[in-house]
């Protein structure tokens, strides 16, 4: 199922912190979110499943605005992975991911045999068969996360969205996860902070810069010298990956680019990135977000 | 959350299973409980005379009038099942407010909606002219405006800037607790004599002392409604507690379902002070232990929180009933006496296991 951004507004505390973002995912395609922090790529998401509503602008999916569906109705269509890790709240692993199944439920219904294999299968297909009993908060941060990705494939959506899921994860367990959503090939929106991980596994690229779209396309054409430096500050060289044949960046970790034009005229990204990231990516502490 | 101890996993028997388990143990050990507290007191009676008159009376056989009928049927067996209705009650608030702030060891006192009641019951005992302690429908009332009232000035504080925050609504309700808890003070010292004083005292720390057949009903009817409520919301509590925009990504509504929460939360809190008095620790340590011996789930948790509630409250008004010769115990000293030390342990486990 394909899903259309149509020139998106989202304001938060009075302020836009996204401004007229356009994209599309098509049918099983894997659409990647990547820019700097507080760019808005969370914010974005955010929308899509329904937890911020935007100013202005719609999301549709496949023809029908999110907004005019019921909660339950949209969330048989777009699965989400958000930041948010859970508490210690006693749950096990097959607890986790079946709430995968709530909105196909009535109040007071059971689990029936369909629950169950949907459960089941969402586990095997993260490799985690075997793990239905333990504790979800015993896991590793991996193992969490891929029962998270499992409650989501649980859902059985037509779209994944997902926010960082290799965010806090060891380099494996990023390639594993990753190598399971490359083997899914639904449509997902994905926003990622390691641009190679996004190269790598994305079909296109939409890049955010302080709340706008400022780019879209392959990897490839997307990820050029210029660009990061523009919007990431960083002076790196694309080449090839020499396993893969995927766009590699190579950083230069010695020094960042020099000051653009626009960073100029605006005072410099330090500010920028501190505000921004209140409403985009708030990852520590307490997390304050709109009822 | 930090990482998990390298220690080799716990498996799990099937929670499911275990649950069936539990609920039947639970409703025995509540039948032995309520069959004890109905033959322990001032004047011991056998517990097969317990249940000849019970008998009697339910089969409307001819019942043995005298002072055995008495004690039994118009005395304890009300306060029995007053105590089994608010332990349950009280369970299933302190699980409903774990759930609504995403703390699980979270209670209706802390977040004001008790000293919000206790302040309404008590301004209608001490201002209202002549009711004494007339346990009527004004109480009841007073305490659920109360309850509504303080719970919604703790909302509003906490949602200041448009955010919802679990900890902000906690340091709000203890503020305004603390705050209100001052009110009811003043309030008690306005009393009209000593006596009076030396009564809501009383019952402000906790007492069933007061239980008739005719004080049944309303908290009857609270826990069967609110437990239908909450157990109608049971999937959504679980997706509550992973977090809003989880809980937003899996089509839970969450503005309208804290609203309904805190609706179902300050009508059983209400209603539970007004009958029984400010009774701590039960609302916030049945649903930890339970959740501890059958998991998170709520489809799961909030049965057997209930019943817990239900078992734990009429063995602590046993106690509290027999433990002096001379006089009564305030339930919410022996709940305090009992609570403290298993809230320690339990804080104390989980520091452990990080």
């Amino acid at each position: 199922m394909r899903i259309t951004i149509e020139q998106v507004t989202v304001a938060l505390g009075g302020r836009d912190v996204l401004s007229d973002v356009g994209l599309i995912a098509a049918e099983g395609e894997i659409a990647g979110l990547v820019g700097p922090n507080g760019s808005g790529k969370s914010t974005l998401l955010r929308t899509v499943y329904r937890h911020l509503r935007p100013r202005a602008g719609r999301v549709l999916l496949a023809s029908r605005d999110v907004r005019s569906l019921a909660p339950a109705e949209a969330a048989r269509h777009v699965a989400a992975l958000p930041q948010e890790r859970g508490s210690d709240f006693e749950f096990s692993v097959r607890e986790v991911v079946a709430m995968g199944r709530t909105p196909y439920k009535r109040a007071f219904a059971g689990d029936d045999e369909r629950d169950r294999a949907a459960v089941a299968e969402a586990l095997e297909q993260v490799g985690l068969g075997a793990y239905a009993d333990r504790r979800f908060a015993q896991l590793s941060g991996g193992e969490r996360q891929r029962v998270l990705l499992a409650r989501a494939f649980a859902q059985q959506p037509d779209v994944l969205v997902l926010d960082e899921p290799t965010n806090h994860l060891d380099v494996r367990h990023q390639v594993e996860l990753l190598a399971v959503l490359r083997a899914q090939r639904r449509t997902t929106l994905i926003s990622l902070h390691d641009l190679n991980a996004a190269a790598s596994l994305c079909d296109r690229l939409h890049v955010l810069h302080r709340g706008a779209l400022v780019a879209s396309g392959t990897p490839r054409e997307v990820l050029t010298p210029e660009l990061l430096a523009e919007v990431f500050g960083v002076r790196a060289a694309v080449v090839e990956h020499p396993l893969t044949g995927d766009p590699l960046i190579a950083f230069d970790h010695r020094q960042p680019a020099p000051a653009t034009r626009a960073e100029a005229s605006t005072g410099g990204t330090a500010g920028e990135t501190s505000t921004g990231g209140t409403a985009g990516e708030a990852s520590a502490g307490e997390r304050t977000v709109p009822v | 959350m930090t990482a998990a101890p390298a220690a080799a996993p716990v498996r799990r028997p099937a929670r499911t299973a275990r649950a069936g388990a539990v609920a039947s143990a639970l409703v025995a050990a509540l039948v032995l409980a309520l069959t004890l507290a109905v033959s322990f007191g001032s004047v011991d009676i056998p517990v097969h005379e317990v249940w000849t008159v019970v008998a009697h009376r339910i089969t409307g056989t001819a019942p043995e009038a005298g002072t055995r009928d008495l004690i039994v049927w118009q005395l304890r067996v009300p306060r029995a099942l007053l105590a089994a209705l608010v332990g349950a009650g009280l369970g299933l608030v302190g699980t409903a407010v774990q759930a609504l702030v995403r703390n699980p060891l979270a209670d209706p006192y802390l977040l004001g909606i008790s000293s919000g009641a206790s302040l309404g019951a008590v301004a209608v005992i001490v201002l209202g002219a002549g009711t004494g302690f007339a346990f009527g429908f004004g109480v009841s009332a007073a305490a659920f405006a109360g309850a509504l009232g303080s719970f919604a000035l703790v909302w509003a504080i906490a949602r200041r800037g448009g955010g919802f925050a679990p900890m902000r609504l906690v340091l709000a309700g203890v503020a305004i607790g603390q705050f209100l808890s001052g009110f009811t003070s003043f309030l008690v010292l306005q009393a009209g004599d000593d006596q009076q004083t030396r009564g809501v005292l009383f019952w402000l720390m906790g007492s069933l002392g007061a239980a008739t057949w005719d004080q049944l009903a309303a908290p009857a009817a609270a826990v069967a409604l609110g437990w239908l409520a909450l157990q109608a919301r049971a999937r959504h509590l679980n997706a509550l507690l992973m977090g809003d925009e989880t809980a937003a990504g899996l089509g839970v509504d969450t503005a309208r379902l804290r609203r309904e929460l805190f609706a179902v939360t300050s009508l059983l809190t209400g209603v539970l002070v007004a009958v029984s008095g400010a009774i701590g620790f039960v609302g916030l340590l049945v649903p930890h232990v339970c959740r501890l011996v059958v998991g998170g789930d709520h489809r799961r948790l909030l049965p057997l929180s209930a019943l817990t509630g239900a078992v734990l409250l009429v063995a602590v008004d046993t106690v509290a009933r027999n433990a002096l010769d001379t006089q009564e115990l305030p339930i919410g000293v022996v709940t305090a006496v009992v609570g403290a030390p298993v809230l320690l342990y339990l804080l104390d486990r989980r520091l452990e296991r990080g």
